[in-house]
């Protein structure tokens, strides 16, 4: 169902601020959105001013920087620090990206910062993904052929069959699209939601799976695929560049040609 | 009330680490994404121009029960439909119209395979956008040029 407003436990109220060390000169506010399970408060936004001239350009710099120097309890994931771990998505300036490749310099205004949007938070920056990795299992993102591989070496692709994963197998699943998707955010009980259907497309299209059929039947219904109605928020807000709408709108015309 | 829970139920139960149960907070979406992209301003643009239409036809019907009514029924709407809030209701309509035509074009191409790249999608859109504009505009003139004859 759609509800616009968010439930009473989860308004945002003022918080505290920090305050850049006197004497720096090149300084950015870092309006941050904070939650703590112990409390027993509603979440609340902390404003972080930070000294550039003393920070890395990314702006999972400035929140390393925050976590190290002014308060340790600041809460978010991240690993790889370079765009291929997925780890750090969250919503920048409005919009859903990585942390590690979002250039501070490229926010004009405060640069806010909340977690993806619409999903249960756990601590600060933290959501509860829990969901997503569900439907995911739900489109077996795995291989699946009868006919086993031949005993000399492995499944063959030719060249073109291969270039059919290209825009698919990238996908990092940070789910940046799918919290981007006021779709999702309405339905995301039922409906799939961009990041899954781009990975069930990614079986769908390689040559190797046998299943095709059966994982067309599974996405069959009104809910788990076509709740898709091709905003393209997924497309814009991809960190990788990938395309999860063009995917959908492939299994959608394979839905009308296996029906003709 | 639908009977089939939201299964994202489950997942809103956290706890406290002395581990008490306690509700989790949604994080906010509408209130903090940047809903004026092309993108998803279009989108919703294209339900509230469909939902205007919709009463649009409410008052086309109007007008022709009027018409069939007789003189007087008719006279009244007329004088309505002249005044200038009337004349703003149906230029609105008129942008509309054209706006969810236009949009639906847009959708068409979608659906057979066409335009999904992200500049394509903003090209389409300005295009719907100046095209909603542009025939508004001559569908009105044409109108007046009419009406003066």
């Amino acid at each position: 169902m759609a509800t616009f407003t968010l439930p009473k436990n989860s308004t945002i109220q003022q918080g505290k601020v920090h305050r850049a060390e006197a004497g720096a000169k090149n300084t950015k506010l870092f309006r941050i959105y904070r939650y703590d399970p112990d409390s027993g408060e509603n979440p609340r936004t902390d404003t972080f001013e930070i000294d550039l001239d003393k920070c890395g350009p990314m702006v999972l710099d400035a929140l390393i920087k925050i976590k190290n120097e002014v308060d340790s309890t600041l809460t978010f994931r991240r690993s790889c620090r370079e765009g291929i771990c997925g780890s750090c998505s969250m919503n920048i300036d409005g919009l859903n990206t990585l942390a590690c490749l979002k250039p501070i310099e490229d926010v004009k205004a405060d640069v806010k910062i909340h977690p993806l949007p619409h999903l249960p938070v756990v601590k600060d920056l933290v959501p509860d993904l829990s969901q997503l990795y569900a439907q995911l299992r739900s489109v077996e993102p795995w291989l699946k052929s009868d006919t086993p591989p031949p005993p000399d070496g492995e499944r063959r692709q030719s060249k073109e069959e291969r270039a059919q994963l290209d825009g698919l197998w990238e996908c990092i699943l940070c789910f940046c699209c799918s919290t981007a998707c006021p779709s999702y955010w309405w339905n995301g009980d039922r409906y799939l939601g961009p990041a899954v259907l781009l990975q069930a497309y990614r079986w769908i299209a390689d040559s190797r799976d046998e299943a095709t059929g059966e994982r067309l039947d599974n996405l069959q219904d009104p809910f788990r695929l076509y709740r898709c109605h091709t905003i393209m928020n997924c497309a814009r807000t991809c960190p990788k560049g990938l395309n999860p709408a063009a995917a959908i709108g492939k299994i959608k015309q394979m839905m009308v040609e296996r029906e003709s | 009330m639908s009977i089939m829970q939201d299964s994202r139920e489950a997942t809103m139960i956290g706890r406290k680490s002395d581990g008490t149960p306690i509700r989790r907070p949604l994080s906010p979406h509408l209130q903090v994404y940047d809903m004026f992209q092309l993108t998803s301003a279009l989108s919703i643009a294209g339900r509230i121009t469909g939902a205007a239409w919709t009463a649009g036809l409410v008052v086309l019907v109007w007008w022709l029960v009027a018409t069939a009514s007789g003189p007087g029924a008719y006279a009244g709407v007329s004088w309505f439909l002249s005044s200038w809030l009337g004349v703003l209701g149906m230029f609105g309509l008129t942008a509309a119209a054209w706006f969810h035509t236009l949009n639906g074009v847009r959708h068409l191409a979608w659906d057979a395979g066409y335009g999904y790249a992200i500049p394509t999608t903003y090209k389409s859109g300005w295009a719907v956008l100046i095209g909603t504009a542009v025939m508004t505009v001559l569908t009105w003139v044409i109108a007046i040029i009419a009406w003066a004859n």
